[in-house]
């Protein structure tokens, strides 16, 4: 039971990030951009978030500064795919290069390499007693709350009750019937990126400014990779995609609750944690070309 | 094309130029200990060699599949899967002669490389799979799958890191000047480059596969079997990447390790991109490349500028180039104005010259089973031939 | 749709009263040249309030152009636009919305995932709130008002076309849309639609709407407009009624340029069959039905016109003959040699040289003229070592001293003219000495020069007893170059003329789909 308990508050804390990453990859597909910048982003949220709390010494200005930083990448994006109508994975894979480097740059320039820097992280939340001994449940950071509760419906409810979302729904399916409708294209997936890049790199933050409070090399992982196989996965919904986090979640939280109990040594779990990533393309073989791709995928609008 | 890289290598150290003052830095030092200081002394020529290597053979890997119209962006899980294979083999080969030994690993490594490009590249021309998601997702499976074997089962008995034991003494790329690192995987990423460019430039099957890449249509109707192309570039490329994997493991670290690869299959990208996809240009952008990670290293020394500031480099020059390859194209198709009526394609062939349009490719090679579009596609002729709507009368 | 369809306010009635009050748009000496070609030339096009008003052209004649000027997706180079007799500037589709001006293409705007009322919700500023529940409400109440049936709450991509269309004409009208352009609206309906559409646009235009007809169907503009004005290669060549004789109408549109170029005496009908083809069936774009049991044969030393509007089957007959498209059902026998779903390379083998419509998507424009005029048999220039470079460089200067190719063999295609870039698709094809030649449009676009250089070449394939199908919208060309016509209209073939007994309007007649040939 108390295993049971653990488990399911550790699928929602290791889901937070992938929840910011995978609504904002889905923002920015369902606007008609890939984005593969995604991983720089979140790398770049994580350690500008770290270092302006660090300096200034408020968690909340790192959030905001994790917020700036994604929200610049998405309009480098933006810069790139939609004004200049540059190949979408390319320049994704080339920002992701980018704002790796820069980000370990600065944090070579700012800590010299010397020993790890920690911050006092946001704390978990108290949950009331009353919950017994499914506290531990609710025994979350804010930005968790936040998260679940604030941000997932928020974005659930853009894309399907407003007209923004409306605009950005038609733009990524049919950038000529939106262009046609008097909608601007270039506008509409300008801001598909830049709060896109905002919730990415939020996500990045959570690890520094919740998680662990301090900022490591490689500290995204590939977890902006897994997030392009959520979006997928969820087939472009914002719902279906976080149901795809938290299975993630689960199997990774529960691999690392395996690995340390004895006997367990030997069991190769990265395997288990390629699962998603094989299910997503195992997914797309059998689904074939029905997969409903957004309309302008990859493709850059002109007007003619 | 070299007057662009010339700009774009320009632009990219101007935009640098930022970071490198806030190191506390003169630029113009920092250039020179970047681009110059590397070629000055023996040992550290003989390192950008030693760096471009992989670089060599990512970048044909990934030049040839873009050229083909095949976007594939896993050259790096490639490349692992090529590493695993390689060191695989030189662990068990024993005291088998390197003339043996070293064929069969980069025969091994080969077909692990295109083996893991295999899945994708079949989904694309069977199925219309995009291959830069289905190809990009391998990266982190392949990554895990290393790791997985550095935990379990090929974890170094005697000092317990997560690393394989060391290859047979045969299965080592014999080194080529002494009191150097630089191996035989130099010759053979040189090797690979020359026989890639003449199959490209001289061969039937080179001008089927650019023809493939710069227009699937046109192709087609010349009688070019156009995914037969593709798959054949897909895994050639596949092939290239896993060698490369393979020439790190037998000629710099003898053993399989977790960090094996610096993201050399992303950096494969920029290096095709910015040797504009052809042979001779991924030859030289490779070497540019080797030379700024060794002058990153020896600026970190010199000027205390973090060697970090490769990788920002390299992104930079990355988006740089293909900002200026999107804004000269856009410049080309509007002076070549489609004649209404009748050149609807034009403009989007103009695309096509330096790197073929990914979406295009993606829909003609759909075209191929023809048999008629399924009612539940687009109606609309743009949606269905990803061309720009004609400025005049529609063809139709 | 909050407010009333102002054009039903303002109405003053049926066209007859023809004061200038009445005019809803105006377009004065447009003027829109593409590089070289002049799509408009100095037009002048109005409409009226309650009549429909057809713009009647061939191909390439500067109707869509026109319309995409007055919409604000093109800029005039000259010219004035008035609306209700005040001069605008359209610089976006949004302009013209908020002039009340409302288009329905071929290509429907729509978003296909999304719901009709989705779709008629984009774009249309109401808050930051989208009220579905209203925009539905609104839906049934214009559907209801303008006798246009759809139902909101389906999904565009689950509706027919005709009834996509229909969408699409709610969407104008919900934006109080007073002038109505349709773009070629009956080319993708079936006989059934076009019949509802019809009904729908007279109710419309009875309550005042003015509605821009643009087809090159001549039964149908006259079954539908009060005035019909004709373009011909970017001119205006003038307005009548809507009455108008069919015949008339197929001369304005067509005209009679003369060329000197034209084949000489029939060469014997008695020679050999080299091309049979029967039964043929095929599917077209969407997948619908483009071909239905198309049966001919052409003789060595014979050339076979196919006449047609287009989009009755040409294309698609070009395309199962060149080995792009595969055919449902029939049979294509070439010399004996069965081709029905054969690959491009089998049809090359069998002696079929193919230069189809879109001769810019058919050669590999960046890639150079000597390798593009290799392309289909590059094993021929092959050695042990790989391709032979000499001979391929060779090959290319003997092609383009034969056939007048201004260019390198080293440039680029793309840096070609039109003309140059159809010399080389024709070099490449005849100098392979084919038996049978499929040829579409080939002048479509070029100068008068170029013209009659591929039609002598034509010729002199027909004279070396080569069996041509061509396939032309340009009819003086079929008249000129054939022996033989027949007429494609809804992928059927409708008539059979020898070239001697035919002229424009008995062809104009089949092409329309009135009446069979003897």
């Amino acid at each position: 039971m108390t295993f049971l308990v653990d488990l399911l508050a550790a699928t929602l804390r290791n889901a937070t990030p992938l929840v910011y990453g995978t609504v904002g990859e889905t923002y920015a597909e369902r606007s008609g951009v890939l984005n593969l910048g995604i991983e720089g982003t979140m790398y770049a949220g994580a350690f500008f978030g770290f270092a302006a709390a660090y300096a200034s010494g408020s968690l909340l200005v790192g959030l905001g500064a994790a917020l700036a930083v994604g929200l610049l990448a998405g309009a480098l994006m933006g810069l790139l795919t939609v004004t200049l109508g540059a190949n979408q994975h390319v320049s994704g894979i080339g920002l992701t290069i980018g704002l790796v480097g820069l980000s370990e740059f600065v944090n070579r320039l700012l800590f010299r390499g010397g020993e790890l820097q920690r911050i006092e992280p946001f704390p978990l939340v108290e949950p009331p007693a009353f919950l017994g001994p499914l506290a531990p449940i609710f025994s979350q950071y804010a930005l968790t709350y936040l998260a679940f509760l604030v941000l997932v419906p928020l974005a659930w409810w853009i894309l399907r009750g407003t007209s923004f979302g409306l605009e950005l729904r038609a733009v990524g399916e049919n950038p000529e019937a939106a262009d046609a409708a008097g909608i601007s294209v270039a506008r509409t997936r300008y801001l598909a990126l830049m709060f896109g890049g905002a919730l990415m790199g939020l996500g990045g933050a959570v690890f520094t400014l919740a998680s662990l409070g301090s900022f490591t090399l490689d500290i995204i992982a590939g977890r902006g990779w897994v997030c392009i196989a959520l979006v997928i996965f969820g087939r472009w919904r914002i719902g279906r995609g976080v149901i795809g986090a938290l299975l993630f979640s689960a199997v990774y939280s529960l691999q690392l609750r395996l690995r340390i109990l004895p006997g367990w040594g030997d069991v190769p779990f990265e395997l288990l944690l390629a699962l998603p990533y094989l299910v997503v393309i195992l997914a797309l073989a059998i689904s074939g070309r029905n997969v409903a791709y957004p309309g302008a995928y990859l493709k850059p609008y002109r007007r003619t | 094309m070299p007057a662009l890289v010339v700009i774009a290598v320009c632009l990219t150290l101007t935009l640098t130029a930022g970071p490198i003052l806030l190191a506390g830095a003169n630029p113009l030092d920092a250039y020179g200990e970047y681009l110059v200081v590397p070629l000055t002394s023996r040992y550290t020529f003989l390192e950008v060699l030693v760096a471009s290597t992989p670089l060599l053979f990512t970048g044909a890997a990934v030049g040839i599949a873009f050229r083909a119209g095949y976007w594939n962006i896993g050259a790096e899980g490639q490349l692992l899967l090529g590493a695993v294979a390689a060191a695989g083999i030189g662990q068990v080969v024993g005291e088998l002669p390197p003339l043996v030994t070293l064929p069969l690993m980069v025969a091994g490594g080969a077909v692990a490389g295109a083996g893991w490009a295999l899945v994708p590249a079949l989904l694309r021309v069977r199925f219309r799979i995009d291959e830069v998601v289905t190809t990009l997702l391998l990266n982190p499976v392949a990554l895990l799958f290393v790791n997985g074997l550095l935990q379990g089962p090929w974890r170094d008995p005697v000092s317990g890191f997560p690393e394989s034991p060391r290859i047979a003494a045969g299965a080592e790329l014999p080194q080529l000047v002494e009191r150097s690192r630089l191996h035989g995987g130099f010759v053979l990423a040189i090797l690979i480059i020359v026989a890639a460019w003449y199959v490209l430039a001289r061969t039937p099957a080179g001008l089927r596969l650019r023809a493939a890449g710069l227009s699937p249509h046109a192709a087609r109707f010349a009688g070019i079997d156009v995914p037969r192309t593709l798959l054949r570039a897909a895994l050639v490329s596949g092939a290239i990447a896993g060698i490369a994997g393979m020439s790190e493991v037998a000629g710099i670290q003898y053993r399989l390790t977790g960090g094996l690869s610096a993201g050399y299959g992303y950096t494969g990208i920029v290096v095709a991109t910015l040797g504009a996809l052809s042979m001779p240009g991924v030859m030289l952008a490779a070497l540019f490349l080797g030379d700024l990670t060794v002058g990153a290293s020896s600026a970190g020394r010199a000027l205390a500028i973090p060697s970090q500031l490769g990788a920002v480099v390299q992104g930079t020059l990355l988006l740089v180039t293909i900002g200026l390859l999107a804004v000269r194209r856009n410049r080309l198709s509007r002076a070549v104005e489609p004649a209404a009526g009748e050149v609807a394609v034009a403009a989007e062939q103009v695309t096509g010259e330096e790197l073929p349009a990914a979406a295009t490719a993606i829909e003609e090679a759909g075209e191929l089973e023809v048999d008629g579009w399924p009612e539940k596609d687009r109606p609309d002729p743009t949606g269905e031939s990803g061309r720009p709507p004609a400025a005049g009368e529609s063809n139709r | 749709m909050s407010r009333a369809n102002p054009g039903v306010a303002g109405s003053t009635g049926r066209a007859g009263s023809t004061g200038r009050a009445d005019i809803a748009v105006e377009l004065q000496g447009i003027t829109k040249r593409f590089g070289d070609l002049v799509a408009n030339d100095h037009v002048d096009f109005d409409v009226r309030r309650g009549e429909v008003h057809a713009l009647l052209g061939e191909n390439g004649a500067g109707k869509t152009t026109l319309m995409r000027i007055l919409y604000g997706l093109t800029a005039p180079d000259e010219g004035e636009i008035r609306i209700d007799g005040r001069p605008v500037t359209v610089r976006s589709p949004k302009d013209a919305i908020a002039a009340g001006i409302g288009i329905v293409t071929q290509h429907f705007s729509l978003v296909r995932p999304m719901t009709v009322a989705e779709n008629l919700a984009l774009g249309r500023t109401g808050g930051f709130r989208l009220d579905l529940e209203r925009t539905r409400r609104q839906v049934a109440g214009a559907s209801e008002r303008f006798g246009i049936r759809v139902d909101p709450a389906a999904i565009v991509g689950e509706l027919s076309i005709g009834e996509q269309q229909r969408v699409e004409i709610l969407k104008a009208l919900a934006r109080d849309c007073r002038v109505l352009i349709l773009d070629e609206p009956t080319a993708v309906l079936v006989p059934q639609e076009v019949e509802a559409l019809f009904m729908t646009l007279r109710r419309l235009v009875a309550d005042g709407l003015a509605v821009v007809f643009i087809s090159h169907k001549l039964g149908e503009v006259r079954a539908i407009s009060d005035r019909v004005s004709v373009l011909r290669r970017g001119a205006m060549v003038g307005t009548v009624p809507g009455s108008t004789d069919e015949r008339e109408l197929a001369r304005m549109m067509v005209g009679r340029p003369t060329f000197g170029v034209a084949r000489s005496e029939p060469t014997g009908g008695e020679a050999e069959v080299l091309l049979r083809v029967s039964g043929l069936r095929a599917a077209g774009r969407h997948g619908l039905p483009a071909l239905h049991d198309v049966t001919f044969e052409i003789r060595r030393g014979e050339i076979l016109g196919v006449a047609g509007v287009s989009g009755n089957g040409q294309t698609e007959l070009v395309e199962v003959l060149s080995g792009m498209r595969h055919p449902a059902a029939g049979s294509i026998t070439v010399d004996g040699t069965e081709l029905a779903g054969a690959t491009p390379t089998a049809m090359m083998a069998a002696g079929v040289g193919r230069i189809p419509e879109d001769r810019h998507a058919s050669l590999v424009a960046d890639l150079s003229v000597a390798d593009n005029l290799v392309l289909e048999r590059l094993d021929d220039f092959t050695t042990r070592t790989g391709l032979d470079e000499r001979r391929i460089r060779e090959h290319a200067t003997m092609l383009i001293e034969r056939f007048d190719i201004r260019a390198r063999p080293e440039d680029r295609v793309t840096t070609l003219s039109g003309g140059n870039i159809q010399k080389v698709l024709l070099a490449r094809v005849l100098s392979r000495q084919p038996k049978v030649i499929v040829v579409a449009q080939p002048t479509r676009g070029l100068d008068i020069g170029a013209t009659e250089y591929v039609r002598g070449e034509l010729l002199a394939r027909r004279a070396a007893g080569a069996a041509v199908l061509l396939v032309s919208e340009d009819l003086d060309e079929l008249l000129a170059l054939a022996d033989r016509l027949i007429v494609l209209y809804e992928g059927r073939i409708v008539g059979e003329i020898p070239a001697a007994d035919a002229d424009p309007e008995r062809l104009g007649i089949l092409m329309s789909g009135r009446g069979r040939a003897a």
